[in-house]
C-alpha cells in the first residue's frame, strides 16, 4: 500500500513498462518513481524515445504498466475495471494532445461538455461549466464557435478547457504547442501555468526547454529511467549573481 | 560589456555624477550587472583623459559633475552602430570543458552534459518566472529589464538545445563506434544508447 499526502494528485510508484517479449523486448519505462501534487506543475524532458510518451499514458490510465502501481487521487488504477478506468479519466483526467483532438462538428462549447455529458451530466448543467471552463482560459466570447472558425491557438485552448472541465485536476499534456508557433505556445503555457496555480497538477511532456520553464519542477528521463530533475530556485538576482554578469 | 560605453552613453543624456551613474545604469538594466563605484570612478577619470568628457565642476553638495564632449558623442554614436564583439567567457568555458572532457578517458561526459542541463534549466525556470512576475506588474518602467530578461533566456534556452545536440551526437558516435571502442563515452551511453533508435518518438 502506497502512502500518499492529502495533497497527492499523482503518484507512479516503481512503474516498469516493456514491450514485446523475450530478445526484442524493450523497456520503455524502468522503476520509475514520480509524484505531483496539487497546485505542481511538472515537466518531462527526454531525448526521442526516451519513454515521455509512455509515461503520459500510464499516469492517465490509458496503458497499464508491466510492474508498479499508477495511483490518481489515491486511487489505484490497477483495481479498476475498464469502465470504471473510463469514469475515472473523465471525471479526475484531462489530456491535451499536440493535434488538439477536438470535434470539428461542435462548437468549442459542445466539445468541452462532451466528457460531463458522456459521464452524464445533464445538458444545461454541462454547458455551464463549459462556459465557466472556457472563461479559465481566457476565451468565453468564442463558445459558440466551430473550430473552423477558430486558429490553433484558440483550439488548444479549448482543448485545455476540455481536459480541466469539472472537477479533473490532473491535466497530462503531450507536445501541446508542438503544432503552434512559439507565440502561441507560449500563450498555451500561460494557461497551464494558470491552471497549475488555481490547484490542477499538470504533467507537460516537452522537449522544449523555454515549455519546460515555465514548470516548478522538470524532469529528465534517459531510456526509461528518470535520470535528473531541476526545480526552480525562485532567485533570480542569486541567480544573475552565480552566471557573473 | 563595456562600462565604459555604458557610462558614456548615459552622460549624453544628461551631465551626471559618479553616483548618479551607478544608480542609472542599474535601474536601466534590471540590476543585472551591479557596478561598483570604484569602476565608476577610473572609467571617468580615463573618459577624461581620452577627451570624451570633461568635468563640469561641483554640483553644490562637494559631487564632481561630467558631461560629455563632441567626441565622446561620436564615440557613442559609433558604439552604437557596432555590432558587439562576440565573446562569452560562461559559453566557452563549457565549451572548452566538454571538448577536453571528449578527449580525456575516464571521463563520463554525458553526467557532465546532464549536470550542466540540469543546471541551466533551473536558471531557465527563474528566469521565466521573473519574466512572468515582471509582466503581470505592467509597469512601464521594467521594458528595459524584460529586453534584458528575454535575452538571457533566448541564451540558456540556445545552452540547453546545444547541449543536447552534444549528447545526440555522442550517443550516435558510441553506437557506431561499437561497444569494444567506446573508451571515451561514459558506460551508461554506449548500454543505454542501443533503446533510444528501437524506441521511435511516439
Amino acid at each position: 500500500m502506497s502512502v500518499q499526502g492529502p495533497q497527492q494528485v499523482l503518484e507512479l510508484a516503481k512503474v516498469s513498462r516493456t514491450f514485446g517479449e523475450g530478445a526484442t523486448a524493450v523497456a520503455a519505462l524502468r522503476d520509475v518513481d514520480l509524484t505531483i501534487d496539487a497546485g505542481e506543475f511538472v515537466a518531462v524532458m527526454g531525448p526521442s524515445g526516451s519513454g515521455k510518451s509512455s509515461l503520459l499514458a500510464l499516469a492517465g490510465g490509458l496503458d497499464r504498466p508491466t510492474s508498479g502501481g499508477v495511483f490518481v487521487e489515491s486511487t489505484p488504477l490497477a483495481g479498476l475495471g475498464l469502465n470504471d478506468l473510463a469514469r475515472l479519466r473523465r471525471r479526475a483526467v484531462g489530456y491535451v494532445f499536440q493535434d488538439f483532438n477536438l470535434v470539428p462538428t461542435l462548437t468549442a462549447a459542445e466539445n468541452v461538455a462532451l466528457p460531463l455529458e458522456l459521464d452524464g451530466t445533464a445538458w444545461k448543467r454541462a454547458r455551464r461549466r463549459a462556459l465557466d471552463a472556457l472563461r479559465q482560459v481566457g476565451i468565453p466570447e468564442l463558445a459558440d464557435r466551430f473550430m473552423d472558425q477558430m486558429s490553433g491557438g484558440q483550439q488548444q485552448r479549448v482543448a485545455i478547457a476540455r481536459a480541466v472541465v469539472g472537477q479533473r485536476r490532473l491535466i497530462l499534456a503531450d507536445e501541446p504547442t508542438g503544432a503552434l508557433d512559439s507565440t502561441t505556445g507560449q500563450g498555451v503555457m500561460e494557461v497551464l501555468r494558470a491552471r497549475a496555480d488555481a490547484g490542477a497538477a499538470v504533467m507537460l511532456v516537452t522537449h522544449e526547454a523555454r515549455h519546460a520553464a515555465w514548470a516548478d519542477r522538470v524532469v529528465f528521463l534517459r531510456d526509461g529511467r528518470i535520470v535528473d530533475q531541476a526545480a526552480a530556485m525562485h532567485d533570480p538576482a542569486m541567480l544573475l549573481a552565480q552566471a557573473g554578469l | 560589456m563595456s562600462i565604459r560605453h555604458s557610462l558614456l552613453a548615459l552622460l549624453q543624456d544628461q551631465p551626471r555624477y559618479g553616483y548618479q551613474l551607478r544608480v542609472e545604469f542599474e535601474n536601466r538594466t534590471g540590476a543585472t550587472w551591479p557596478l561598483n563605484i570604484g569602476q565608476v570612478y577610473t572609467t571617468l577619470d580615463r573618459l577624461e583623459r581620452d577627451g570624451l568628457v570633461t568635468k563640469e565642476g561641483d554640483d553644490g553638495d562637494g559631487h564632481v559633475v561630467y558631461s560629455i564632449t563632441g567626441a565622446g558623442k561620436a564615440e557613442v554614436k559609433n558604439w552604437f552602430a557596432a555590432p558587439v564583439e562576440r565573446n562569452n567567457p560562461p559559453r566557452n568555458e563549457l565549451a572548452i570543458k566538454l571538448a577536453l572532457a571528449v578527449t580525456l578517458p575516464g571521463v563520463d561526459v554525458q553526467a557532465i552534459i546532464q549536470a550542466q542541463r540540469a543546471a541551466s534549466m533551473r536558471a531557465l525556470q527563474d528566469y521565466t518566472k521573473a519574466r512572468r512576475d515582471t509582466t503581470a506588474s505592467q509597469r512601464s518602467a521594467d521594458t528595459a529589464w524584460l529586453l534584458v530578461l528575454d535575452s538571457l533566456i533566448f541564451q540558456t534556452e540556445a545552452e540547453v538545445r546545444w547541449l543536447d545536440l552534444c549528447e545526440a551526437r555522442m550517443v550516435q558516435q558510441a553506437q557506431s563506434a561499437g561497444p569494444g571502442q567506446a573508451r571515451k563515452t561514459s558506460n551508461g551511453v554506449t548500454e543505454d544508447a542501443a533503446p533510444l533508435n528501437a524506441d521511435s518518438r511516439r
